[in-house]
Protein backbone atom coordinates (compact mmCIF):
# COMPACT_ATOMS: atom_id res chain seq x y z
CA UNK A 1 0.00 0.00 0.00
CA UNK A 2 0.71 3.68 -0.61
CA UNK A 3 1.65 5.76 2.19
CA UNK A 4 -1.65 6.95 4.25
CA UNK A 5 -1.52 10.16 3.16
CA UNK A 6 -3.15 9.38 -0.24
CA UNK A 7 -6.41 8.09 1.85
CA UNK A 8 -6.17 10.95 4.22
CA UNK A 9 -6.04 12.99 0.76
CA UNK A 10 -9.40 10.62 -0.57
CA UNK A 11 -11.35 11.08 2.58
CA UNK A 12 -10.51 15.10 3.00
CA UNK A 13 -11.68 14.44 -0.87
CA UNK A 14 -14.76 12.50 0.33
CA UNK A 15 -15.98 14.79 2.68
CA UNK A 16 -16.09 17.44 0.08
CA UNK A 17 -18.34 15.20 -1.98
CA UNK A 18 -20.63 14.20 0.37
CA UNK A 19 -21.47 17.81 1.56
CA UNK A 20 -24.88 19.14 -0.11
CA UNK A 21 -24.84 19.49 -3.79
CA UNK A 22 -21.41 21.50 -5.06
CA UNK A 23 -21.91 23.60 -7.66
CA UNK A 24 -21.24 21.95 -11.07
CA UNK A 25 -17.45 23.24 -11.45
CA UNK A 26 -16.74 22.32 -8.12
CA UNK A 27 -17.93 18.66 -8.57
CA UNK A 28 -15.89 18.28 -12.39
CA UNK A 29 -13.08 19.09 -10.18
CA UNK A 30 -13.94 16.95 -7.57
CA UNK A 31 -14.08 14.21 -10.51
CA UNK A 32 -10.74 15.24 -11.73
CA UNK A 33 -8.97 15.02 -8.54
CA UNK A 34 -10.31 11.32 -8.08
CA UNK A 35 -9.11 10.93 -11.59
CA UNK A 36 -5.47 12.34 -10.50
CA UNK A 37 -5.78 9.91 -6.87
CA UNK A 38 -6.77 6.65 -9.46
CA UNK A 39 -3.68 7.88 -11.81
CA UNK A 40 -1.32 8.02 -8.14
CA UNK A 41 -2.75 4.87 -6.85
CA UNK A 42 -1.61 3.09 -10.23
CA UNK A 43 -1.90 -0.55 -9.69
CA UNK A 44 -2.93 -0.26 -5.85
CA UNK A 45 -6.12 -0.14 -4.61
CA UNK A 46 -7.09 0.42 -1.02
CA UNK A 47 -9.92 -2.62 -1.22
CA UNK A 48 -6.60 -4.68 -0.72
CA UNK A 49 -6.73 -3.81 2.69
CA UNK A 50 -10.17 -5.10 2.93
CA UNK A 51 -9.34 -8.08 0.33
CA UNK A 52 -6.30 -8.87 2.96
CA UNK A 53 -7.94 -8.75 6.15
CA UNK A 54 -11.24 -10.78 4.14
CA UNK A 55 -8.67 -13.53 3.89
CA UNK A 56 -6.95 -14.01 7.43
CA UNK A 57 -11.32 -13.72 8.40
CA UNK A 58 -11.85 -16.93 5.99
CA UNK A 59 -8.79 -18.78 7.36
CA UNK A 60 -9.54 -17.78 11.59
CA UNK A 61 -11.37 -20.01 13.71
CA UNK A 62 -14.50 -17.75 14.80
CA UNK A 63 -17.87 -18.51 16.34
CA UNK A 64 -19.00 -20.58 19.03
CA UNK A 65 -17.97 -23.74 16.90
CA UNK A 66 -14.63 -22.08 16.60
CA UNK A 67 -14.12 -23.28 12.98
CA UNK A 68 -12.70 -21.60 9.90
CA UNK A 69 -14.78 -20.59 6.79
CA UNK A 70 -12.16 -22.40 4.57
CA UNK A 71 -14.42 -25.91 4.47
CA UNK A 72 -16.97 -23.47 3.12
CA UNK A 73 -19.02 -24.61 -0.30
CA UNK A 74 -19.26 -21.48 -2.56
CA UNK A 75 -20.56 -23.33 -5.56
CA UNK A 76 -17.53 -24.66 -7.24
CA UNK A 77 -16.63 -27.24 -3.90
CA UNK A 78 -15.64 -27.26 0.17
CA UNK A 79 -12.66 -24.75 -0.04
CA UNK A 80 -12.77 -23.16 -3.52
CA UNK A 81 -12.34 -20.06 -3.60
CA UNK A 82 -10.90 -19.10 -7.13
CA UNK A 83 -13.65 -17.90 -9.15
CA UNK A 84 -16.44 -18.64 -6.96
CA UNK A 85 -18.11 -15.66 -7.56
CA UNK A 86 -18.63 -15.87 -11.25
CA UNK A 87 -21.19 -18.72 -10.81
CA UNK A 88 -22.79 -16.80 -8.21
CA UNK A 89 -26.13 -16.70 -7.80
CA UNK A 90 -26.45 -20.46 -7.54
CA UNK A 91 -28.87 -22.92 -6.49
CA UNK A 92 -27.72 -25.05 -3.10
CA UNK A 93 -28.80 -28.38 -2.34
CA UNK A 94 -27.91 -28.10 1.14
CA UNK A 95 -29.59 -24.93 1.98
CA UNK A 96 -32.01 -25.62 -0.51
CA UNK A 97 -31.87 -21.82 -1.80
CA UNK A 98 -30.78 -19.67 -4.36
CA UNK A 99 -27.71 -17.90 -2.64
CA UNK A 100 -25.41 -14.86 -3.70
CA UNK A 101 -21.79 -14.43 -2.02
CA UNK A 102 -23.32 -12.66 1.11
CA UNK A 103 -26.17 -14.75 1.75
CA UNK A 104 -23.88 -17.76 0.98
CA UNK A 105 -21.26 -16.35 3.50
CA UNK A 106 -24.20 -15.92 5.93
CA UNK A 107 -25.07 -19.73 5.51
CA UNK A 108 -21.38 -20.87 6.37
CA UNK A 109 -20.84 -18.53 9.23
CA UNK A 110 -23.83 -20.59 10.96
CA UNK A 111 -23.46 -23.89 9.57
CA UNK A 112 -19.86 -24.05 9.85
CA UNK A 113 -18.96 -21.53 12.78
CA UNK A 114 -22.07 -21.64 14.71
CA UNK A 115 -23.12 -18.31 14.35
CA UNK A 116 -26.87 -17.98 14.45
CA UNK A 117 -28.71 -16.37 11.56
CA UNK A 118 -29.22 -13.06 13.35
CA UNK A 119 -25.70 -12.66 14.57
CA UNK A 120 -24.06 -13.50 11.00
CA UNK A 121 -26.29 -11.05 9.14
CA UNK A 122 -26.16 -8.33 12.19
CA UNK A 123 -23.58 -5.45 10.39
CA UNK A 124 -23.68 -6.37 6.84
CA UNK A 125 -21.65 -2.78 6.03
CA UNK A 126 -19.36 -0.88 7.49
CA UNK A 127 -19.37 2.87 8.24
CA UNK A 128 -17.46 5.64 9.74
CA UNK A 129 -15.26 4.43 12.10
CA UNK A 130 -17.27 0.25 12.04
CA UNK A 131 -15.14 -2.64 10.13
CA UNK A 132 -17.01 -5.09 9.60
CA UNK A 133 -16.22 -9.20 8.66
CA UNK A 134 -18.95 -9.23 5.42
CA UNK A 135 -17.04 -6.32 3.58
CA UNK A 136 -13.38 -7.96 4.09
CA UNK A 137 -15.22 -11.76 3.00
CA UNK A 138 -16.93 -10.29 0.17
CA UNK A 139 -13.73 -8.10 -0.91
CA UNK A 140 -11.32 -11.30 -0.51
CA UNK A 141 -13.75 -13.97 -2.64
CA UNK A 142 -14.50 -11.59 -5.22
CA UNK A 143 -10.70 -10.46 -5.95
CA UNK A 144 -10.23 -14.35 -6.74
CA UNK A 145 -12.21 -13.83 -9.89
CA UNK A 146 -10.03 -11.17 -11.05
CA UNK A 147 -9.71 -11.56 -14.72
CA UNK A 148 -12.68 -14.42 -15.11
CA UNK A 149 -15.75 -14.48 -16.89
CA UNK A 150 -18.77 -14.27 -15.25
CA UNK A 151 -20.67 -18.08 -15.76
CA UNK A 152 -23.73 -17.78 -13.76
CA UNK A 153 -25.73 -21.58 -14.87
CA UNK A 154 -29.05 -20.32 -14.19
CA UNK A 155 -30.64 -23.80 -15.47
CA UNK A 156 -31.82 -25.20 -11.98
CA UNK A 157 -35.76 -24.89 -11.67
CA UNK A 158 -35.24 -22.04 -8.58
CA UNK A 159 -32.48 -20.94 -10.24
CA UNK A 160 -34.76 -20.25 -13.03
CA UNK A 161 -37.52 -19.03 -10.64
CA UNK A 162 -34.80 -16.46 -9.50
CA UNK A 163 -34.12 -14.91 -12.52
CA UNK A 164 -37.35 -14.49 -13.08
CA UNK A 165 -38.40 -12.81 -10.23
CA UNK A 166 -35.56 -10.50 -9.98
CA UNK A 167 -36.57 -9.62 -13.85
CA UNK A 168 -40.04 -8.73 -12.49
CA UNK A 169 -38.29 -6.86 -9.73
CA UNK A 170 -36.41 -4.39 -11.98
CA UNK A 171 -39.71 -3.48 -13.99
CA UNK A 172 -41.60 -3.07 -10.73
CA UNK A 173 -42.78 1.01 -10.34
CA UNK A 174 -43.45 2.05 -6.77
CA UNK A 175 -43.62 4.23 -4.14
CA UNK A 176 -44.09 8.33 -4.01
CA UNK A 177 -42.23 8.90 -7.21
CA UNK A 178 -43.41 5.54 -9.35
CA UNK A 179 -39.50 4.57 -9.67
CA UNK A 180 -37.94 1.18 -10.57
CA UNK A 181 -34.79 0.07 -11.34
CA UNK A 182 -35.60 0.15 -15.29
CA UNK A 183 -36.39 4.40 -14.67
CA UNK A 184 -32.59 4.89 -14.56
CA UNK A 185 -31.09 1.56 -15.83
CA UNK A 186 -33.62 0.90 -18.99
CA UNK A 187 -31.98 3.38 -21.47
CA UNK A 188 -28.67 3.96 -23.24
CA UNK A 189 -26.20 6.79 -22.92
CA UNK A 190 -28.16 8.72 -19.64
CA UNK A 191 -26.76 10.61 -16.50
CA UNK A 192 -28.27 11.36 -13.29
CA UNK A 193 -26.41 14.90 -12.91
CA UNK A 194 -23.30 14.00 -14.30
CA UNK A 195 -22.87 10.50 -13.47
CA UNK A 196 -23.21 7.99 -16.44
CA UNK A 197 -26.06 5.31 -16.03
CA UNK A 198 -25.36 1.88 -17.00
CA UNK A 199 -28.47 0.25 -19.13
CA UNK A 200 -28.64 -2.88 -17.42
CA UNK A 201 -31.25 -4.31 -20.09
CA UNK A 202 -27.70 -4.10 -22.37
CA UNK A 203 -25.04 -6.99 -22.42
CA UNK A 204 -22.17 -4.92 -22.73
CA UNK A 205 -23.25 -2.29 -20.03
CA UNK A 206 -24.34 -4.61 -17.43
CA UNK A 207 -21.25 -6.56 -17.65
CA UNK A 208 -19.54 -3.73 -17.05
CA UNK A 209 -21.36 -3.03 -13.86
CA UNK A 210 -21.78 -6.29 -12.93
CA UNK A 211 -18.19 -7.33 -12.77
CA UNK A 212 -16.68 -3.81 -11.23
CA UNK A 213 -18.65 -4.67 -7.97
CA UNK A 214 -17.65 -4.58 -5.02
CA UNK A 215 -16.27 -1.71 -5.33
CA UNK A 216 -13.81 0.32 -3.08
CA UNK A 217 -16.17 4.02 -3.18
CA UNK A 218 -13.69 7.37 -2.79
CA UNK A 219 -16.53 9.10 -1.81
CA UNK A 220 -17.21 7.19 1.24
CA UNK A 221 -13.54 5.41 1.93
CA UNK A 222 -15.39 2.02 2.13
CA UNK A 223 -15.54 -1.45 -0.07
CA UNK A 224 -18.80 -1.46 -1.00
CA UNK A 225 -20.66 -4.98 -1.76
CA UNK A 226 -23.41 -5.92 -4.35
CA UNK A 227 -26.07 -6.21 -1.53
CA UNK A 228 -25.20 -2.49 -0.22
CA UNK A 229 -25.47 -1.07 -4.05
CA UNK A 230 -28.88 -2.43 -4.38
CA UNK A 231 -29.62 -1.07 -0.75
CA UNK A 232 -29.20 2.03 -1.72
CA UNK A 233 -30.31 1.98 -5.08
CA UNK A 234 -33.82 1.03 -3.45
CA UNK A 235 -33.17 3.85 -0.70
CA UNK A 236 -33.21 6.29 -3.62
CA UNK A 237 -35.78 4.77 -5.01
CA UNK A 238 -38.06 5.80 -2.28
CA UNK A 239 -38.71 2.59 -1.15
CA UNK A 240 -38.58 1.07 2.42
CA UNK A 241 -35.37 -0.50 3.36
CA UNK A 242 -34.29 -3.57 1.25
CA UNK A 243 -33.00 -6.04 4.19
CA UNK A 244 -29.34 -7.82 3.73
CA UNK A 245 -29.41 -11.09 2.18
CA UNK A 246 -33.56 -10.89 1.26
CA UNK A 247 -35.42 -13.08 -1.18
CA UNK A 248 -35.98 -10.15 -3.63
CA UNK A 249 -32.43 -8.59 -3.49
CA UNK A 250 -31.10 -12.51 -3.97
CA UNK A 251 -33.49 -12.39 -7.14
CA UNK A 252 -32.25 -9.16 -8.04
CA UNK A 253 -28.50 -10.21 -8.25
CA UNK A 254 -29.36 -13.32 -10.23
CA UNK A 255 -30.82 -11.25 -12.68
CA UNK A 256 -27.85 -8.58 -13.48
CA UNK A 257 -25.32 -11.41 -12.83
CA UNK A 258 -26.80 -13.82 -15.49
CA UNK A 259 -27.01 -11.04 -17.80
CA UNK A 260 -23.55 -10.22 -17.00
CA UNK A 261 -22.78 -13.72 -18.08
CA UNK A 262 -19.14 -13.56 -20.37
CA UNK A 263 -18.03 -10.17 -18.71
CA UNK A 264 -14.37 -10.10 -17.13
CA UNK A 265 -14.67 -9.82 -13.28
CA UNK A 266 -12.48 -6.39 -12.34
CA UNK A 267 -13.34 -6.44 -8.70
CA UNK A 268 -12.92 -4.94 -5.81
CA UNK A 269 -12.75 -1.82 -8.84
CA UNK A 270 -12.65 2.00 -7.65
CA UNK A 271 -15.45 3.96 -7.83
CA UNK A 272 -16.08 7.69 -7.07
CA UNK B 1 -33.56 -2.49 -28.08
CA UNK B 2 -34.82 -3.43 -24.63
CA UNK B 3 -36.78 -6.19 -25.79
CA UNK B 4 -35.30 -7.48 -27.61
CA UNK B 5 -31.60 -8.14 -25.26
CA UNK B 6 -34.26 -10.01 -22.50
CA UNK B 7 -36.50 -12.22 -25.17
CA UNK B 8 -32.74 -13.75 -26.50
CA UNK B 9 -31.23 -14.17 -22.96
CA UNK B 10 -34.61 -15.66 -21.94
CA UNK B 11 -34.63 -17.71 -24.63
CA UNK B 12 -30.87 -18.57 -24.19
CA UNK B 13 -31.79 -19.44 -20.62
CA UNK B 14 -34.43 -21.96 -21.91
CA UNK B 15 -31.83 -23.54 -24.55
CA UNK B 16 -29.61 -24.26 -21.79
CA UNK B 17 -32.26 -25.36 -19.65
CA UNK B 18 -33.11 -28.03 -21.75
CA UNK B 19 -30.14 -29.29 -21.99
CA UNK B 20 -29.72 -30.23 -18.31
CA UNK B 21 -33.56 -30.62 -17.36
CA UNK B 22 -36.12 -31.80 -20.19
CA UNK B 23 -39.20 -29.95 -19.85
CA UNK B 24 -38.56 -26.77 -17.86
CA UNK B 25 -39.52 -23.58 -18.96
CA UNK B 26 -39.18 -20.25 -17.28
CA UNK B 27 -43.00 -18.83 -15.69
CA UNK B 28 -43.27 -15.15 -15.56
CA UNK B 29 -44.54 -14.86 -11.51
CA UNK B 30 -47.86 -12.78 -10.98
CA UNK B 31 -47.84 -9.13 -10.10
CA UNK B 32 -49.26 -10.48 -6.30
CA UNK B 33 -46.16 -13.01 -6.57
CA UNK B 34 -43.77 -10.55 -6.61
CA UNK B 35 -45.64 -8.44 -4.43
CA UNK B 36 -45.28 -10.91 -1.80
CA UNK B 37 -41.74 -11.48 -2.27
CA UNK B 38 -41.17 -7.87 -2.01
CA UNK B 39 -43.27 -7.18 1.06
CA UNK B 40 -41.06 -9.81 2.70
CA UNK B 41 -37.62 -8.29 1.69
CA UNK B 42 -38.29 -4.86 2.65
CA UNK B 43 -38.33 -3.24 6.05
CA UNK B 44 -40.10 0.10 7.21
CA UNK B 45 -37.58 2.79 8.17
CA UNK B 46 -39.04 6.60 8.76
CA UNK B 47 -41.31 8.26 6.70
CA UNK B 48 -40.64 4.82 4.17
CA UNK B 49 -43.56 2.35 5.75
CA UNK B 50 -44.20 -1.01 3.22
CA UNK B 51 -47.32 0.14 1.91
CA UNK B 52 -45.14 1.88 -0.66
CA UNK B 53 -44.73 -1.55 -2.38
CA UNK B 54 -48.36 -1.31 -3.38
CA UNK B 55 -48.99 -0.24 -6.22
CA UNK B 56 -51.78 1.78 -8.08
CA UNK B 57 -53.04 1.42 -11.27
CA UNK B 58 -50.37 3.41 -12.83
CA UNK B 59 -47.51 2.06 -12.11
CA UNK B 60 -49.35 -1.65 -12.32
CA UNK B 61 -49.96 -1.16 -15.90
CA UNK B 62 -46.47 0.81 -16.54
CA UNK B 63 -44.85 -2.24 -14.71
CA UNK B 64 -45.65 -4.83 -17.01
CA UNK B 65 -45.13 -1.83 -19.91
CA UNK B 66 -41.72 -1.85 -19.14
CA UNK B 67 -41.09 -5.06 -18.31
CA UNK B 68 -41.91 -5.95 -22.35
CA UNK B 69 -45.64 -5.87 -22.36
CA UNK B 70 -46.28 -3.48 -25.01
CA UNK B 71 -49.06 -0.58 -23.59
CA UNK B 72 -52.38 -1.36 -25.21
CA UNK B 73 -53.15 2.03 -26.55
CA UNK B 74 -56.74 1.57 -24.09
CA UNK B 75 -54.63 1.85 -21.07
CA UNK B 76 -52.35 4.72 -22.00
CA UNK B 77 -55.77 6.65 -22.64
CA UNK B 78 -57.63 5.29 -19.26
CA UNK B 79 -54.14 6.70 -17.49
CA UNK B 80 -53.97 10.15 -19.01
CA UNK B 81 -57.61 10.49 -18.64
CA UNK B 82 -57.81 9.48 -14.89
CA UNK B 83 -54.44 11.19 -14.15
CA UNK B 84 -55.73 14.72 -16.02
CA UNK B 85 -59.12 14.50 -14.13
CA UNK B 86 -57.30 14.76 -10.87
CA UNK B 87 -55.39 17.67 -11.32
CA UNK B 88 -56.24 20.44 -8.53
CA UNK B 89 -55.22 23.58 -10.19
CA UNK B 90 -54.30 26.26 -7.91
CA UNK B 91 -56.80 29.21 -7.84
CA UNK B 92 -54.78 32.33 -7.66
CA UNK B 93 -52.64 31.69 -10.83
CA UNK B 94 -49.98 29.51 -11.50
CA UNK B 95 -46.70 31.37 -11.24
CA UNK B 96 -44.62 31.77 -8.05
CA UNK B 97 -41.21 32.66 -7.32
CA UNK B 98 -38.32 31.82 -10.04
CA UNK B 99 -35.94 31.85 -7.42
CA UNK B 100 -38.03 30.00 -4.90
CA UNK B 101 -38.18 27.10 -7.86
CA UNK B 102 -34.38 27.24 -8.85
CA UNK B 103 -34.01 26.12 -5.26
CA UNK B 104 -36.35 23.71 -5.20
CA UNK B 105 -35.05 21.98 -8.93
CA UNK B 106 -31.40 21.68 -7.17
CA UNK B 107 -32.32 20.11 -4.10
CA UNK B 108 -32.16 16.29 -4.39
CA UNK B 109 -33.73 15.35 -0.89
CA UNK B 110 -36.94 13.99 0.03
CA UNK B 111 -39.37 11.50 0.66
CA UNK B 112 -36.19 8.79 1.15
CA UNK B 113 -36.21 6.91 4.47
CA UNK B 114 -33.36 8.50 5.41
CA UNK B 115 -34.78 12.40 4.66
CA UNK B 116 -36.30 14.60 7.58
CA UNK B 117 -40.24 14.12 6.65
CA UNK B 118 -40.82 17.37 8.47
CA UNK B 119 -38.55 19.49 5.72
CA UNK B 120 -40.00 19.93 2.44
CA UNK B 121 -39.07 17.91 -0.18
CA UNK B 122 -37.19 19.02 -3.42
CA UNK B 123 -38.18 18.01 -6.90
CA UNK B 124 -34.45 17.39 -8.07
CA UNK B 125 -35.44 18.84 -11.83
CA UNK B 126 -31.36 19.32 -12.46
CA UNK B 127 -31.07 15.33 -11.92
CA UNK B 128 -33.23 14.62 -14.93
CA UNK B 129 -32.78 18.12 -17.11
CA UNK B 130 -31.22 20.78 -18.34
CA UNK B 131 -32.59 24.07 -17.37
CA UNK B 132 -30.45 27.40 -16.91
CA UNK B 133 -27.09 27.66 -18.50
CA UNK B 134 -25.25 28.31 -15.35
CA UNK B 135 -25.85 24.69 -14.00
CA UNK B 136 -23.96 22.30 -16.16
CA UNK B 137 -24.47 19.19 -13.96
CA UNK B 138 -27.63 18.55 -15.46
CA UNK B 139 -29.15 14.50 -16.04
CA UNK B 140 -30.30 13.75 -19.82
CA UNK B 141 -32.97 11.08 -18.58
CA UNK B 142 -35.76 13.70 -19.45
CA UNK B 143 -35.55 16.07 -22.41
CA UNK B 144 -33.93 20.13 -22.10
CA UNK B 145 -35.40 22.35 -20.78
CA UNK B 146 -33.11 25.04 -21.73
CA UNK B 147 -35.94 28.51 -23.00
CA UNK B 148 -38.76 26.76 -22.00
CA UNK B 149 -40.96 29.88 -21.72
CA UNK B 150 -38.95 31.35 -24.37
CA UNK B 151 -40.22 28.78 -26.90
CA UNK B 152 -43.86 27.77 -26.22
CA UNK B 153 -44.74 31.60 -25.30
CA UNK B 154 -45.27 33.59 -21.68
CA UNK B 155 -49.24 32.82 -22.51
CA UNK B 156 -51.17 31.52 -19.59
CA UNK B 157 -51.99 28.66 -21.23
CA UNK B 158 -48.45 26.89 -20.94
CA UNK B 159 -48.29 28.29 -17.66
CA UNK B 160 -51.15 26.15 -16.95
CA UNK B 161 -49.51 23.15 -18.52
CA UNK B 162 -46.03 23.47 -16.97
CA UNK B 163 -48.52 23.30 -13.73
CA UNK B 164 -50.66 20.03 -14.57
CA UNK B 165 -47.20 18.67 -16.26
CA UNK B 166 -45.76 18.69 -12.89
CA UNK B 167 -48.37 17.72 -10.80
CA UNK B 168 -49.15 14.79 -12.56
CA UNK B 169 -46.74 13.61 -15.57
CA UNK B 170 -49.01 10.86 -16.26
CA UNK B 171 -52.33 12.97 -17.77
CA UNK B 172 -50.22 13.77 -20.55
CA UNK B 173 -47.73 10.80 -20.94
CA UNK B 174 -48.99 7.61 -19.54
CA UNK B 175 -46.03 5.91 -18.41
CA UNK B 176 -43.35 8.85 -17.64
CA UNK B 177 -40.32 8.50 -16.04
CA UNK B 178 -41.40 11.93 -14.20
CA UNK B 179 -42.98 11.96 -10.55
CA UNK B 180 -46.03 12.56 -10.06
CA UNK B 181 -45.10 15.52 -7.91
CA UNK B 182 -48.39 16.85 -6.99
CA UNK B 183 -50.57 13.92 -7.56
CA UNK B 184 -48.53 12.05 -5.17
CA UNK B 185 -47.68 15.07 -2.45
CA UNK B 186 -43.97 14.99 -3.23
CA UNK B 187 -44.48 19.09 -3.82
CA UNK B 188 -46.58 21.64 -2.35
CA UNK B 189 -48.70 23.31 -4.89
CA UNK B 190 -46.56 27.00 -3.90
CA UNK B 191 -44.14 24.46 -4.74
CA UNK B 192 -45.09 23.76 -7.74
CA UNK B 193 -45.83 27.44 -8.94
CA UNK B 194 -42.33 28.34 -7.94
CA UNK B 195 -41.43 25.59 -10.51
CA UNK B 196 -43.85 26.73 -13.09
CA UNK B 197 -41.94 29.89 -12.50
CA UNK B 198 -38.94 28.97 -12.82
CA UNK B 199 -40.12 27.51 -16.77
CA UNK B 200 -41.98 30.19 -17.30
CA UNK B 201 -41.07 33.61 -15.57
CA UNK B 202 -39.15 35.72 -18.75
CA UNK B 203 -36.85 36.83 -15.85
CA UNK B 204 -35.58 33.18 -15.17
CA UNK B 205 -32.45 31.94 -15.83
CA UNK B 206 -34.05 29.13 -17.59
CA UNK B 207 -35.35 31.63 -20.62
CA UNK B 208 -32.12 33.96 -20.25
Amino acid sequence: MRPNRTIAAALLLAAGLGAGSPGAQEKSKAIQEIEKYRAALGDDNPAELWESRGEDLWKAKRGPKNASLEACDLGLGPGVVKGAYTVLPKYFEDSGKVEDLESRLVTCMVTLQGFTPEQAKKDPFGGPGKKVPMDALVAYVAAQSRGMKMNVAGTHPKEVEAYEMGRKIFFYHGGPHDFACETCHGADDKRIRLQDLPNLTKTSDAQRAYTTWPAYRVSQGEVRSMQWRLNDCFRQQRFPELEFASPASIALTMFLAKNANGGVMNAPAIKR
Amino acid sequence: MKKKIIVASALLGAAVGCSHMASYAPVEPTNDQVKAVLKGSFREVGQAKLDRIDQDDVQRICSAASAGKALAKEDAERIEKSQLAGIKYPADGYMGDWKAGEKIAQQGTGKQYSDDPAQPAGGNCYACHELTKEEIAFGTIGPSLRNFGKVRGFTPEVQKYAYGKIYNSEAYSACSNMPRFGHMGILTEKQIKDVVALLMDPQSPVNK
